[in-house]
């Protein structure tokens, strides 16, 4: 096969990357409307004031962006709280990606780069604002010093300092400030005092990514690169036998067929599995030739699970006490001693994250320098990572921020197998190597979101309310260790705030051998479709309005209560819908935001469901960009619909059958319902989450929707799977 | 084989194996990243195209198929200075989050308003149900078409 080079400017591109920090530039459009075909070109750096920022000559403000864009609108973000201190106009703000080797360099000079937890805004907006305020009071003190006054004296407004008649721009007094240490740093305004902060602007990628230009992990082209599709063992952690490669050694453009070892004594979640590597001048030649070339595995005992006996070994589990995540000593007692107990078992399936990106890495080791390209949530655990496997120090590994194609909790563990596999490729076969995982690969191997069957029971006294309130949860995941989801589960459930005297939860973990990660809203997901659709379930049979139920046992709580009020203001939540139409309620706390939900749903007598709107409320504190909230709330209701309706990874010999988009569907245009946000904010201390508290009420809000429309209760997902006709 | 190409209104030559789908003759030999793959089986429409001005998944069309063909990409539905109507309209409307769909999402839309300019939500459902979006911009994404639709008619003028 030969390359017809039409045109090698990307590869210019993407190798320029590797000379400096510079990775990715956008412009601010003079109009919403411009589009930049060309946003990749290197902006002038200017003089650096901190790692943050630099400022050239016309004004322009750089911003160095330490975290990952994977949709959640890092970039945008974290540029608005530099531009909200520094106080410079929004226009002339330009954002890069900070360089990961740079901040392991200079001892963590971004803090972190990690990028999950809805945490960007939530918990790293106190530095990440210092550095603005602090490049713009030691600008002001580089001007105070020129004009001999005091440093009160001067103001820095839109890129001018100012004091009396003297003036001055930001870009004559870069230089001075970086020189500058301040004997005590500013500390950062607060939210009175913003004016930039709290409005809505629209993304600074938006332009790049409706042009093609936009550039991820998959796009990167290297000169002399090959490709590779690779295939681990289908059942997790199974080893390699043997393979046969006679059948496709000859194809034309393969280079290599080789096998790659799990390193033994790691299995967490970022090590490399037994797998087969076919490397080809083409990805589409690699991968046919791995679809035709024979693989056995030794599968061992795994090969012998299914949803059907996890299922079946979590009802044995239930009828045994479990491991105590809050006493509530008493509740036992109360639920036996109780004239009317409500029990009902719940439960949600393997699902899995299928960003539309599959995972995917570009390395090349080269001597004395490894560059990779990695849709990873945190760079600098991907440049460690590849140094690790490269046999090299971290000094010499460049690893180059990109897009990702969604991350949504897998790319931080989820893509970092591949990265070990494509800078061992690439360090044996001495060439730059592309590994692509295929969509089949990609769910099969995927770090997956742990199932969990839960068992709860209320006890109802006086006014029909309850007096206790137990569960007991099953979880299932890698070797019975709770990495992720049972724990923020078991917090969701720990600190309802329902007021009932006597709470009691219990965990139990069930080993499995599958490979788990965190996985957009972990654990309250899976924990706010059962505890919201039983709190329905419990109001119903005391005879309650389950939002009026809501507002009775969270009286006192103020942030639940302004939420609840809101959501009743808005929704027009009624009961006394015609026969096969229905809405429902729910509400969850999720990364410190509280968040409800109103659903309205129509389901046809032969059971066809229709989820028609979503209204959702929520309490984050303060938002920096409605714009971009709403959008992220917006995208957390129809990941969290999907799965409940339609989603669902089936175990079979130890195995996931459905591995692409035929066989797990995911929520397309037609079946999104209309969505209503309103922000209900409590403000104050509290900093709340924005990219995953809208998936978790939604599930319960339909479910308890469809039981006003059917009379059917929905206890387990996907919705499709049940009957949901009447009539 | 030998394989003569038109590609964005440009001719390009390609040596390439007859069946190979023409996902990866663009992304791979013609630098044409811009699409994209997502699945492999024409179900998620991240690699969708224009053949003749018909939207196409490019992952399951060979690209033998597409000689003799006019073949449009993300990179050549606007040109520098002109974007495309409903490029403009997902810039106004900031459509894109993670924005790996995207491409795929404009081209099925442009196809959809050349052929239907007055598009219904119903003939967007229809469309547009090809095109999956794990970010959930599927409101924006029939905010913008709309807008894109509007603007579209605007230019043209009455009849």
């Amino acid at each position: 096969m030969s390359v017809v080079p039409v045109t090698r400017r990307r590869f210019l591109e993407v190798t320029a990357l590797a000379a400096g920090g510079l990775l990715v530039g956008f412009h601010v459009p003079a109009e919403a409307a411009s589009i930049q075909p060309e946003p990749w070109t290197a902006l002038p750096q200017g003089a650096e004031i901190n790692a943050w920022l630099a400022i050239d000559a016309e004004g322009n403000v750089t911003i160095r962006v330490p975290h990952t864009e994977m949709g959640q609108g890092a970039l945008t973000s974290v540029s608005m709280m530099i531009a909200e201190e520094l106080n410079v106009d929004w226009a002339r703000v330009r954002a890069v990606f900070a360089d990961p080797n740079r901040h392991l360099r200079n001892n963590n000079e971004y803090t972190t780069m990690f990028t999950a937890g809805s945490a960007l805004v939530r918990h790293q907006h106190p530095h990440i604002m210092q550095a603005g305020a602090s490049a713009r009071e030691r600008l002001k003190e580089a001007a105070a010093r020129a004009w001999g006054v005091d440093r009160s004296r001067v103001e820095a407004r839109l890129g001018k300092l100012e004091s009396g008649a003297r003036s001055g721009t930001y870009a004559e007094f870069a230089t001075a400030a970086a020189a500058i240490a301040l004997s005590e740093e500013p500390a950062i305004k607060t939210p009175d005092q913003w004016w930039l902060l709290g409005k809505s602007l629209h993304r600074l990628d938006v332009d790049v990514k409706s042009n093609g230009s936009a550039v991820y992990a998959i796009d990167a082209q290297l000169p002399g690169m090959v490709y590779a599709a690779v295939k681990a063992c289908p059942v997790p952690w199974g080893r390699l036998a043997r393979f046969d490669d006679r059948a496709i050694r000859s194809r034309p453009g393969i280079v290599a067929v080789t096998a790659l070892e799990a390193a033994p004594g790691k299995k967490g979640n970022s090590d490399l599995q037994d797998a087969v590597a076919v490397v080809a001048d083409s990805w589409w030649r690699a991968k046919t030739a791995l679809d035709q070339l024979p693989i056995e595995w030794d599968t061992g005992s795994a090969a012998s699970v299914s949803t059907a006996s996890q299922q079946a070994e979590a009802k044995r589990l239930l009828d045994r006490p479990g491991e105590a995540v809050s006493e509530g000593e008493g509740t036992l007692a109360a639920i036996a001693a109780a004239e009317k107990v409500v029990t009902a078992e719940y439960q949600r399936p393997w699902e899995t994250h299928a960003r539309m990106e599959p995972i995917n890495a570009t390395a090349s080791v080269a001597a004395g320098r490894v560059d990779v390209w990695s849709p990873t949530q945190d760079q600098s655990v991907a440049l460690q990572l590849a140094a690790d496997q490269a046999g090299t120090s971290t000094k010499n590994v460049f690893v180059h921020t990109v897009f990702l194609g969604g991350g949504f909790g897998g790319n931080g563990a989820g893509g970092t197998a591949v990265t070990r596999q494509a800078v061992e490729l690439s360090k044996r076969l001495a060439r730059p190597v592309k590994v692509i995982w295929s969509r089949e690969e990609d769910i099969a191997q995927d770090k997956q979101r742990p199932p969990n069957v839960t068992r709860l029971s209320a006890a109802l006294g006086e006014r029909g309310l309850p007096t206790a309130w137990f569960t007991r949860s099953v979880w299932f995941t890698q070797d019975g260790i709770d990495r992720v989801g049972p724990a923020t589960a078991d917090y969701a459930i720990s600190n309802m705030p329902y007021q009932v005297p006597n709470r009691r939860h219990e965990r139990i973990n069930a080993k499995a051998h599958i490979p788990v990660a965190t996985h957009r809203a972990p654990g309250t997901n899976q924990h706010g479709f059962m505890t919201e659709c039983f709190v329905d379930e419990v109001a119903l049979a005391g005879g309650w309005d389950p939002l009026e139920w809501r507002l009775e046992l969270t009286k006192g709580l103020a942030d639940w209560q302004l939420v609840l009020r809101t959501l009743k203001d808005k929704a027009g939540f009624r009961t006394d819908l015609p026969r096969g139409h229905g809405m429902g309620v729910a509400i969850v706390e999720d990364h410190g935001s509280i968040c409800a939900a109103c659903a309205t749903v129509r389901v046809s007598r032969a059971g066809e469901l229709a989820v028609e709107k979503v209204v959702v409320v929520i309490d984050s504190g303060h938002v920096i960009n409605p714009h971009n909230a709403a959008e992220q709330l917006e995208g957390g209701v129809c990941w969290e619909l999907s799965h409940a309706w339609m989603g669902g990874l089936e175990l079979r010999e130890g195995r996931f059958v459905n591995t692409n988009f035929d066989g797990y569907p995911l929520l397309r245009m037609p079946q999104m319902p209309t969505v209503e946000v309103h922000f209900a904010l409590s403000g104050g201390k509290k900093w709340g989450g924005i990219g995953e508290p809208a998936g978790p009420p939604v599930p319960p809000a339909v479910a308890n929707a469809i039981w006003f429309a059917t009379g059917k209760r929905i206890r387990s997902t996907p919705f499709k799977s049940h009957d949901l006709s009447w009539g | 084989m030998s394989l003569v190409l038109n590609v964005n209104g440009k001719r390009v030559e390609l040596e390439v194996d007859a069946d190979m789908p023409l996902l990866w003759a663009l992304r791979e030999q013609l630098a044409l990243t811009g699409t994209k793959y997502g699945c492999g089986i024409a179900q998620c429409g991240a690699c969708t195209v224009h053949l003749d001005g018909r939207a196409v998944r490019a992952c399951v069309t060979p690209v033998s198929a597409a000689a003799g063909k006019r073949i449009t990409t993300i990179e050549g539905l606007g040109a520098k200075d002109h974007p495309h109507p409903v490029q403009v309209a997902w810039t106004e409307v900031g459509v894109p989050q993670c924005g790996y769909c995207q491409s795929g999402q404009i081209m099925s839309a442009a196809a959809l308003l050349a052929e239907k300019p007055n598009a219904t939500d119903a003939d967007i459902d229809a469309a547009m149900a090809g095109n999956l979006c794990r970010c959930g911009t599927y409101l924006r994404i029939r905010q913008a078409i709309k807008k894109a639709a509007a603007r579209m008619a605007k230019k043209e003028g009455p009849a």
